[in-house]
């Protein structure tokens, strides 16, 4: 077969190249069209991309203590630095806990919220959409301020808890902050999840009940495929979101001595840029953002062969 | 007939699991609504008050709107001009990003031209890329240019939603019919025309998502105005109250005003929220279904 000169389905087709050579339509209106975004996108996001990767790169040399600064050439040595650094490690290791204690958790209860929702056990559906939904309105910074009063033993409205369990100290700090993320973005994740569960046909329900299929049993069988695109979608938001963690701990940085400025890898790239050391913080942003990547695809892949068959 | 009528009238729903559903419904709806009505009776108190007595209801005498006074006058009303500062960068910020991803992706569906999934790919890939990655490169580049301390820095970078975009595209391609611009073609209209005057509304409720999330993303937004900003007249409110916040400490007067801030930055976002649902619930469940 690989010896044949023309694959059968050319032979039969009627011959490409006229179209793919005829001139494209309306050539100024595209470019009018994309040429805004594309222009803002290479400026605002593929161009600060290759500064970084460009910096990553490189390092600066001195001559003396205070002599004139230079860029030279530093092949993998920030690299090296950054694939060396226990506390760079640490920081990663601390926000894949953080997914493991958070996400199962958000989206379990996010699904459960819409498909609850999309029951007829529950009545005022419409407050109680709402009422979920309410937390994301709030900036995840004022989230974690509100929450940091709410565990903080002076004025907290629940003395009894925060004045006798340490909600602030090593052991339970982490969670704390779980708390703080899974209060603003169940509802928002709920609210995703339902609009799938809105979405499917009518029949498929009403063919399933007259079956004699229960809630549950339609939840599971019926509900849950349907609504797995959906999941999939708000699994790798939580993934990036996760690992990119910053506003929470640099919030609780300030009413927890739990919280070190090493402890997510943004903050520590933060920190670093305010050393200042731009190279090396490049280099653990850009190797942040390749980890990001490679767990975002690899969740789509295991996670598409089952979600779209 | 509605959904709700047919699933009620299929099967019974038996008394015991409904009660139980709904008490969970409840206890869940108090954990999310019981921060946020807490933060209203925190409002409403002197500090005194703050730290001691019941912490969910209100005491003698009700000081919300004097709190709200001292917030706003603290500091020659430097919360004022956080919350102006806010209300550009995310107001601008959302409705041009909107105006160009939609603009963008409208080209992507309807129009067929080489290169068109490698752009439309490159662009999906943007929504991969962590935002908090680019914050710091950017600085480097707006202070190359002299420019990172100014309102430009926060406003630029956020008139960019590739997440926008990959909504705009598949709401163009289901929702703007071909044979319709066909015939505004034979009709004499040009493409840019047709597209204001005809497409952008039956993109209507995908541009009201669009507009909303890249808002709301705005007004979050923390990390780009730390990293980019250094005087404080610039500041967003999220950066602002945060600022106040790490300084409670030192003057403990802040305390009461970053909670009262606090309520105050979310008003708003519910506002907006309340006002525009009947739009952006559509748009939401095009992008999870199709996503």
């Amino acid at each position: 077969m690989a010896t044949s000169v023309v694959p059968p389905q050319l032979a039969q087709a009627p011959p490409p190249e006229p179209t793919r050579r005829r001139r494209v339509r309306h050539k100024g209106a595209i470019v009018g069209f994309l040429g805004p975004f594309v222009a803002l996108f290479i400026l605002f996001y593929l161009t600060p991309i290759a500064y970084a990767v460009w910096q990553s790169f490189h390092k600066v040399e001195r001559e003396g203590t205070f002599g004139k600064a230079t860029e030279v050439f530093a092949g993998f040595s920030q690299y090296t630095r950054v694939l060396e650094n226990g506390d760079f490690w640490a920081s990663i290791g601390r926000v894949l806990v953080f997914f493991v204690a958070s996400i199962p958790l958000q989206l379990g209860l996010a699904l459960l919220f819409a498909l609850l929702l999309d029951s007829p056990l529950v009545k005022g559906k419409s407050f109680f959409r709402l009422a979920f939904f309410a937390p994301y309105a709030v900036p995840g910074v004022i989230a974690a301020i509100m929450w940091g009063f709410i565990y903080s033993p002076q004025i907290s409205p629940f003395p009894q808890v925060a004045d006798n369990v340490d909600l602030l100290g090593p052991g339970l700090v982490m969670f704390a902050m779980v708390n703080v993320v899974n209060w603003v973005y169940t509802g928002y994740n709920m609210l995703i999840i339902y609009s799938a569960l809105q979405a499917i046909p009518k029949d498929v329900i009403e063919a399933a009940t007259i079956d004699g299929a229960g809630q549950v049993r339609i939840a599971w069988s019926v509900k849950i495929p349907a609504v797995a695109p959906a999941l999939v979608l708000t699994g790798v938001f939580s993934i990036i979101g996760t690992l990119q963690l910053f506003n929470e701990p640099r919030v609780f940085q300030s009413i927890s001595s739990a919280v070190g400025s090493n402890y997510t890898p943004n903050l520590m790239v933060d920190a670093t840029s305010n050393i200042p050391d731009y190279y090396f913080a490049a280099a653990m942003s850009v190797v942040l953002a390749l980890i990001t990547c490679t767990l975002s695809f690899t969740f789509l892949k295991l996670t598409q062969k089952r979600a779209f068959g | 007939m509605t959904r709700t009528a047919a699933g009620g009238g299929a099967q019974r729903t038996r008394p015991l699991p409904v009660a139980t559903t709904m008490l969970f419904m409840v206890i869940c709806a108090s954990y999310f609504l019981v921060p946020l009505w807490w933060l209203l009776v925190a409002s409403s108190k002197d500090r005194a008050a703050l730290n001691d007595g019941d912490g969910l209801w209100f005491s003698n005498p009700i000081l919300l709107w004097d709190n709200i006074k001292g917030a706003l006058s603290y500091d020659n009303s430097i919360f004022v001009r956080w919350a102006f500062n806010s209300l550009i960068y995310s107001g601008v910020g959302a409705v041009l990003g909107t105006l160009f991803a939609a603009m963008a992706g409208y080209a992507l569906a309807k129009y067929v031209f080489p290169g068109r999934n490698a752009t439309f790919n490159v662009i999906l890939g943007g929504v991969l890329v962590p935002a908090t990655a680019l914050a710091l490169p950017l600085f480097l580049l707006f202070s190359k240019a002299g420019q990172a301390d100014t309102m430009w820095a926060i406003l630029l970078p956020s008139l960019v939603s590739p997440f926008g975009v990959y909504l705009a595209r598949i709401f163009a391609a289901s929702a703007v019919p071909d044979e319709l611009l066909e015939a505004a073609r034979i009709d004499g209209a040009s493409e840019f025309r047709t597209f204001f005057t005809v497409a952008i509304r039956l993109m209507g409720p995908a541009l009201v998502t669009i507009f909303l999330f890249q808002f709301v993303a705005i007004w979050n937004n923390f990390f780009l105005p730390l990293v980019m900003l250094q005087d404080t007249k610039l500041y967003p409110l999220t950066l602002g109250l945060h600022t106040w916040n790490s300084q409670v400490t030192h003057s403990p007067q802040l305390q009461l005003y970053v909670i009262v801030g606090s309520l105050l930055s979310i008003v708003p976002l519910v506002i907006a929220f309340l006002a525009l649902q009947r739009f952006w619930r559509g748009g939401l469940a095009e992008g999870g279904v199709k996503a």
